[in-house]
């Protein structure tokens, strides 16, 4: 392992008197890649945002070969080659790639204009070489997640970025682009450039990193080499306690059934999607992003106008129209895009979980909000969901990406759902908020309410879903059941390597 | 925890309420000794009553993630077809006066529901962002307006509709002055009243800060959108009918060029100075009440100061960006 390149000596930082880190001492050692890992809040985040200038430590030093620096900006840090890859990309959708590499440093003719050409051909030999085929003057909107990224790391790579941190980089992507992205970090590591990867993904960091740290509520738990730990150890320095299975033993469904699809089609997006949901069952809607997956709950939804098929609920057909006919059949959503279209951040505790549900507050003769009953019902799944809140009154900006995604949870289940549609349950939620999600779920089903779960996380398909339905481009490639649910299959389905096998 | 969350939130309640016992106090310092006159007192909340009701009415709106720049002119062309039926039903039932201002009246108020509901069509259905829709029909409302009184004034012939003009609910000497209540504070205050408790006790008033913090986020929860931000503006309309009928009584007359010009700017200001977000959202009615009076004191005041009203349009511009500033700081 080469020299040292970038040291955190004894930093502190304090958030309003609340400790964040404490006394961290780290080396980060050229042409590694460095795994750092900890839950929501452990403070992985705020550590590489101190490295990249975005936060100061309260106390502490930056030393950066050999000499005390200080990172008081993002361009101190991009001078002093350390890139960061943000979880949350920051490119401006409305400009083309190369405008987006070069943003804030543009390369410029001698006259002092922008010399576009450069810039094009600059990237386009970037691009070249992370072995991507992007058009340097592709527009970033028509992009997808895992081409947003290609594009961020170009961003660092123009810069000539000797140690590039990347914050969850593959939350948004699919196993396949995972592993695309995989090969590109050890391409960078053989190229002598140092990698650090923060991430509550053990699994990648296990497969990926050479040498891992272990945050916990602001200290450093552990330092070695990745080799020298099991995925047990890690989760357990983690969370600090002996962890059982994450999933709960999954629940039989033997009911009849209460929901079904037909041949739903919406041009260009889905084509001819059948399936039948049991009344308990948990039914996983697997597949690559872009596969479909949530284009169909969408159009369940009556956000899409379908051109054909129908969908039956206790064997009648419904009429949904928008969203409004869908809650009152019984269906309930979770979206994937929680600050999107999930909850409203501005917008209090009690204020968002009954958001869909305000009608049955509104039962009084004049109709008014019966705050009382309201806050009540809330109070019981801040409880029940175990909710870190201060008060019901607190905004939800302030609270933490796993307690927004249980609140996002108990707003989509107020309405008391038969059918609860979940859309990336856990995404960017750390592993003991992940661990209880899957238990209420679980225990949904236990109840008689009916899920269909879509996730790309595979893991999580396998452990909680009695049936899987596998899409590709749009299509039903495939469904598994019981013992049949297993990474490959899927991923042969999801792929299509299976079916060009098979013909 | 809750004890200090709830001092915070009063603090963020009452702060505007603050400001406006401070620029009171200033007020009678500077105005001494008329501005604590009850007379003066009374007439400076009459005179902020008129753009201040449909600044009720812009809160909504505003808080809906919209705006309306067409109130003022909608007010001049309720009014003006107010005051022509009006006079069409003095003559057509032989001076039925109580038959006319009530036809008056209900006619206004359905002339401003429609041209609300006008801008709420273009809005919702015609997916046209509000400054376009409302920037349009001010000029339309205005100029059609215009047109019918051939740029001059529309006089009513009712006696009694005058009168109601100058109404007070009660009249009561003590002492120092003349208290009373006018017709058109009182108004103020009904309104604030109810749509104050909407906001905050109703489906919809919930389903307007949705709608106006994150629409999308308000689709996918099953709140119609489209609706909610239909009705903003049709309430809104209702608001300024309501405006329009007490300013036309006051005068007893139109004057198409000048009726309601400006009021829009007022009231977008007094909704500003009163907390409400202009990326919509949230809000508070009563904010906007205090950011009413808040206008018309500092207008009193620097009358009674001897200020041209040129400088008085000034300083009312300063006010304005130095209390959103102000609010910025607190977050």
């Amino acid at each position: 392992m080469g020299e040292t390149i970038l040291r955190a000596e004894r930093i502190n930082k304090d958030f309003g008197g609340v400790p964040v880190l404490k006394d961290i001492d780290l080396d980060i050692r050229r042409g590694e890649i460095l795994g750092i890992i900890g839950e929501n809040g452990a403070g992985k985040s705020t550590l590489m945002k101190i490295m990249s200038g975005i936060y100061q430590p309260t106390s502490g030093r930056v030393i950066m070969r050999g000499e005390t620096v200080r990172i008081a900006t993002p361009i101190d840090a991009r001078a002093l080659g350390i890139s960061l890859v943000p979880q949350e990309f920051n490119l401006i959708r409305d400009l083309p790639v190369y405008n987006n590499v070069f943003l804030g440093s543009e390369l410029r003719t001698k006259a002092g204009f922008l010399d576009k050409v450069a810039m094009k051909e600059r990237t386009r030999s970037l691009l070249a070489q992370l072995n991507v085929t992007i058009d340097p003057e592709a527009r970033i909107e028509a992009m997808s997640a895992a081409e947003k990224q290609m594009v961020e790391i170009c961003k660092a790579l123009a810069f000539e970025a000797q140690v590039l941190i990347m914050d969850e980089p593959t939350t948004m992507l699919t196993k396949y682009e995972i592993e695309i992205l995989f090969r590109l970090v050890r391409k960078l590591r053989t190229g002598g450039m140092t990698i650090v990867y923060i991430s509550h993904k053990l699994k990648e960091v296990k497969a990926l990193c050479d040498r891992v740290v272990i945050l916990r509520d602001g200290d450093l738990v552990h330092d070695g080499p990745t080799s020298e730990i099991s995925f047990l150890e890690m989760a357990q320095k983690m969370v600090g306690r002996e962890l059982g299975s994450i999933f709960p033993p999954k629940f039989e469904p033997d009911g009849e059934t209460v929901f079904e699809v037909r041949g739903l089609t919406v041009p260009g997006v889905v084509e001819n999607i059948s399936f039948r949901l049991r009344k308990g069952e948990i039914l996983g809607l697997a597949g690559l992003v872009g596969a479909g997956r949530t284009e169909i709950a969408e159009t369940i939804l009556g956000l899409r106008k379908k051109s054909s098929g129908s969908i039956l609920k206790d064997g009648k057909e419904l009429t949904i129209d928008e969203p409004a006919d869908a809650v009152a059949a019984g269906i309930s959503y979770l979206s994937e895009d929680r600050q999107g279209a999930g909850i409203i951040t501005g917008f209090t505790v009690t204020r968002n979980v009954t958001l869909v549900s305000l009608a049955d507050y509104c039962r009084s003769l004049f109709r008014l909000i019966d705050k009382k009953r309201e806050r009540g019902k809330v109070q019981g799944y801040v409880d029940s969901f175990h909710i870190k809140t201060e008060s019901l009154d607190k905004r939800l900006e302030n609270l933490s990406g796993g307690n927004q995604q249980k609140v996002s949870l108990a707003k989509s289940i107020d309405t008391e759902p038969e059918i609860l549609i979940v859309d990336e349950p856990t995404r960017g939620v750390d592993v003991s908020a992940k661990h209880e999600i899957y238990l209420f779920i679980n225990d949904l089903a236990r109840k008689g309410i009916s899920c269909i779960f879509i996730s790309s996380e595979l893991e999580e398909i396998i452990g909680m879903c009695n049936r899987v339905v596998v899409m590709r481009d749009g299509k039903v490639a495939g469904t598994l059941e019981g013992d049949g649910i297993d990474e490959e299959e899927i991923m042969f389905y999801a792929t299509g390597v299976h079916e060009e096998a098979a013909s | 925890m809750n004890a200090t969350a709830a001092g915070k939130i009063d603090l963020e309640k009452y702060g505007s309420l603050i400001a406006l016992g401070t620029l009171f106090i200033l007020a009678a310092i500077i105005g001494r000794p008329y501005f604590l006159q009850i007379e003066n007192l009374v007439n400076v909340m009459r005179q902020a009553s008129y753009a201040g009701i449909i600044a009720l009415g812009m809160t909504l709106v505003i808080i809906s993630g919209g705006i309306d720049l067409s109130v003022g002119a909608m007010a001049a062309f309720v009014a003006s077809c107010g005051v022509l039926f009006m006079n069409w039903i003095l003559q057509a039932s032989g001076g039925n006066e109580t038959l006319a201002i009530a036809g008056g009246i209900v006619v206004m108020a359905m002339i401003g529901l429609l041209a609300g509901a006008l801008n709420g069509l273009l809005i919702t259905l015609g997916k046209i962002v509000p400054f376009i829709v409302t920037l349009g029909t001010m000029s339309i409302f205005r100029y059609v307006s215009l047109q019918m009184a051939n740029a001059g004034e529309f006089a009513s012939h009712s006696q009694n509709f005058g009168e109601l003009g100058m109404a007070k609910l009660f009249s009561l000497d003590i002492g120092v002055g003349v208290l009373s209540l006018p017709l058109p504070v009182a108004t103020l205050f009904v309104l604030a009243t109810i749509l104050g408790f909407v906001l905050d006790n109703t489906r919809y008033g919930r389903y307007l800060c949705a709608v106006g913090s994150n629409a999308r986020v308000a689709q996918y929860s099953a709140v119609r959108v489209g609706s909610v931000r239909f009705w903003a503006y049709a309430i809104n309309g209702l608001v300024v009918a309501a405006s329009a009928v007490l300013l036309a009584a006051r005068f007893n007359t139109v004057s198409t060029p000048n009726f309601g010009l400006g009021f829009e700017l007022d009231a977008i200001a007094a909704v500003i100075i009163g907390g409400t977000a202009m990326s919509g959202g949230r809000g508070s009615i009563w904010g906007t009440v205090v950011g009413v009076f808040m206008l018309q004191i500092i207008q009193n005041m620097l009358n009674m100061a001897g200020l041209s009203p040129y400088l008085q349009g000034v300083v009312k511009g300063v006010v304005i960006i130095a209390s959103v500033y102000i609010q910025r700081q607190k977050q």
